[in-house]
């Protein structure tokens, strides 16, 4: 194709092109390091026997059929899914406000306080972990969803903000300057041209938002209390006790999710510059 | 009660931190009245309509529309309208949706707004894009819906920001005279900001000439054009040869300057000049003409320095003193009353004197 359109690329000299197979080798291999094993744990996930590793004893579907009769998986199930959608939401209303607020006010301290709310993002899981348990320790907050709610809602607000705010970065302001000079007051040129233009921007962090608390182990650990077990917590719990191919089963079963939503999450912010039109 | 105008500026000035971007503009513009804003870049232009349009509040001084004091009315309470230089359409909506816009919000029944849209659609000779979305339109076709979208609500006054400025040469050229009909058929009040002056003379009833953000002459085109208030006027619109000197005679008919020292021209009497007085002669090369011999009233004798052909035109630079030279176009009518000169020649300059101005500043 570029060929065609570009002459210069017919006389690449020789060693470039060498350079350019070991870079293309280098990019392949990188990613068999990154998915060979996720591979094989699918491919195992499917296979006919009790023991994970070893040998191919035909392909079968009972792990996947035992992993939905499996009542305490369910309950871990139902527990990752209530905490995911209410952190989600909480924090994608809060996420949206802080960065509208960072965007378009100035105001005393915006510096340090534009800087303390990314801090989530770039701090260490264990430390996050351990401040959230001794302040709910201090405070006197039995541990349970609430909690895990309320850490997950503390991590996921600055992963909402930052992918608002690229999308109001790109925000052409003329656009509500014209809507309130067609009478639409402060409230209806949010409701009819703000929001909706910031919409996918808001959909595609509270994706995030979703994908990063459904698969947070570590902070999850450390804020859960009894019967307030999630998803991979269980996961844990039954690989201490030796790993089967239900587990695989699972972990392929919650790798497929998260890999779907990352896509959506990218798809929507890249439906770039208000053309998206699935509103 | 005075006549009402459709837009009053009194004594309005606007400062950004340390810049002043409007200093102290006052301005009556009439009902019915293509006015024209006219100015380098960063002379407030922008700003001045801003104020207007309730974009930008201003820092003293009183915005008047329609005889009303606006304050510090937002946007959505001042009865006008804005054609921004981006056109500002609403990207996620159709085009017949961006019509509507101002009609919603005003909560007008959906069959009035459906047929104001179609007869407006109609206006602009864009019947049949209703159902598109902004970004299926060329450049020119944006431009006329962010008019459409703007005058569909009858505004007292229509601002417009640069509205063609980024059109394409040919397209800007028919689209300002375009506009010029539409202005007068609807007979709304435009208030238009350029910095192209030609688009301005072209355009305008009258036109406000900024620089700094001050008003320097404000008047129809054909006095700002004839009849500068000053340099930076003379200057900004069209070309103008300007001559330096004191007045050396001053009688009933005639004011005579001795440009560098040496050379008397004559003007008609302006204003209060006193003898002495150091001031510019500001002629237009168009109304200059060579000849061989004396042929005008004001008559200087110089030499060809420079001619330049170009095409319409035969422009001529002559040496008129030792630091002064003056532009001369002389229309190329070609045959045989068109005598050419060449570089050296000594000839004779000729110009009428209601046709040079006097500039004390
Ligand atoms: N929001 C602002 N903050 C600070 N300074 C500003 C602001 N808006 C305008 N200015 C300054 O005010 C002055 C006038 O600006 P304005 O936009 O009115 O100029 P303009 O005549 O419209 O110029 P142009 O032809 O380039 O559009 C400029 O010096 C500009 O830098
Ligand atoms: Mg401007």
């Amino acid at each position: 194709m570029t060929k065609r359109l570009n002459p210069q690329a017919m006389k690449t000299p020789f060693r470039f092109k060498i350079g350019r197979y070991i870079l293309t080798a280098h990019g392949l291999l990188s990613y068999v390091f990154l998915y060979a094993p996720i591979i094989i744990l699918i491919i195992f996930s499917f296979n006919a026997s009790k023991f994970v590793t070893g040998r191919w004893h035909g392909f079968t579907l009972i792990w996947y059929q035992k992993l939905f009769v499996d009542e305490a998986i369910g309950a871990a199930l139902r527990n990752s899914l209530y905490i995911s959608l209410v952190a989600t939401f909480v924090s994608t209303i809060f996420g949206t406000m802080v960065s509208l607020a960072m965007e378009r006010y100035n105001f005393w301290g915006k510096m340090p306080f534009d800087a303390l709310l990314y801090l989530p993002i770039i701090i260490p899981d264990i430390a996050m972990a351990v401040m959230l348990l001794l302040f709910f320790v201090m405070v006197k907050i039995p541990l349970g969803k609430l909690t895990i709610i309320i850490s997950h809602i503390a991590f996921d607000i600055s992963f909402v903000a930052i992918v608002v705010r690229a999308r109001l970065a790109q925000f052409d302001s003329a656009l509500e300057e014209a809507a309130q000079d067609l009478y639409a007051n402060n409230w209806k040129t949010f409701r009819y041209v703000t929001f909706p233009l910031l919409m996918p921007g808001i959909l595609a962090g509270a994706l995030l938002a979703f994908t990063l608390s459904l698969d947070d182990f570590v902070i999850t650990f450390f804020t859960a209390g009894p019967g307030s077990s999630t998803l991979p917590l269980r996961i844990y719990s039954l690989v201490k006790l030796g790993v089967t191919p239900e587990i695989n089963a699972l972990s392929a079963v919650m790798l497929l999710a998260s890999f779907l939503l990352v896509v959506l999450s990218v798809w929507l912010q890249k439906g770039g510059d208000g053309k998206v039109d699935f509103m | 009660m005075p006549d009402e105008f459709a837009v009053e500026l009194i004594n309005v000035a606007k400062q950004f931190d340390q810049v002043v971007a409007v200093d102290n503009v006052s301005l009556q513009i009439r009902d019915g009245e293509f006015f024209s804003l006219l100015g380098p870049s960063g002379c407030g232009k922008t700003t001045t309509l801003r104020m207007i349009g309730g974009f930008e509040m201003p820092t003293s001084g009183n915005v008047l529309i329609g005889g009303e004091i606006q304050g510090f009315k937002p946007p959505f309470q001042r009865p006008v309208n804005t054609v921004f230089q981006s056109y500002a359409l609403f990207p996620h909506m159709t085009i017949f949706d961006n019509v509507a816009f101002g009609l919603q919000m005003k909560k007008v029944s959906k069959s009035e707004i459906k047929q104001r849209v179609n007869e407006m659609l109609e206006l602009v000779q864009l019947s049949d894009v209703g159902r598109r979305k902004p970004n299926q339109l060329s450049g020119g076709q944006q431009q006329r819906i962010a008019l459409a979208r703007a005058l569909i609500n009858k505004p007292k006054v229509l601002l417009l920001d640069e509205p063609l400025g980024a059109l394409d040469l040919k397209l800007r050229k028919a689209m300002q005279l375009e506009l010029k009909a539409l202005q007068q058929r609807v007979g709304i009040t435009f208030i238009y900001v350029t910095h192209d002056q030609e688009e301005a003379l072209t355009m305008s009833d009258r036109i406000a000439v900024m620089n700094q953000g001050k008003v320097l002459h404000l008047d129809t085109p054909e006095e700002i054009y004839e009849h500068p208030a000053n340099r930076f006027v003379a200057d900004f619109i069209g070309e103008t040869n300007f001559m330096e000197g004191k007045v050396s005679q001053l009688n009933e008919e005639r004011v005579f300057v001795a440009v560098d020292d040496q050379v008397p021209v004559p003007l008609l009497p302006t204003r209060d000049v006193q003898l002495g007085q150091v001031v510019t002669v500001a002629v237009r090369p168009e109304k200059l003409s060579v000849s061989a011999e004396k042929k005008r009233e004001v008559d200087i004798p110089g030499t060809i320095d420079e001619v330049i052909y170009i095409g319409t035109d035969i422009r001529y630079i002559v040496r008129i003193t030792e630091k002064t030279t003056l532009a001369v176009r002389e229309q190329n009518r070609g045959g045989l009353s068109a005598q050419r000169f060449s570089i050296g020649d000594h000839i004779h300059i000729g110009w009428y004197a209601r046709n040079a101005s006097l500039l004390t500043e």
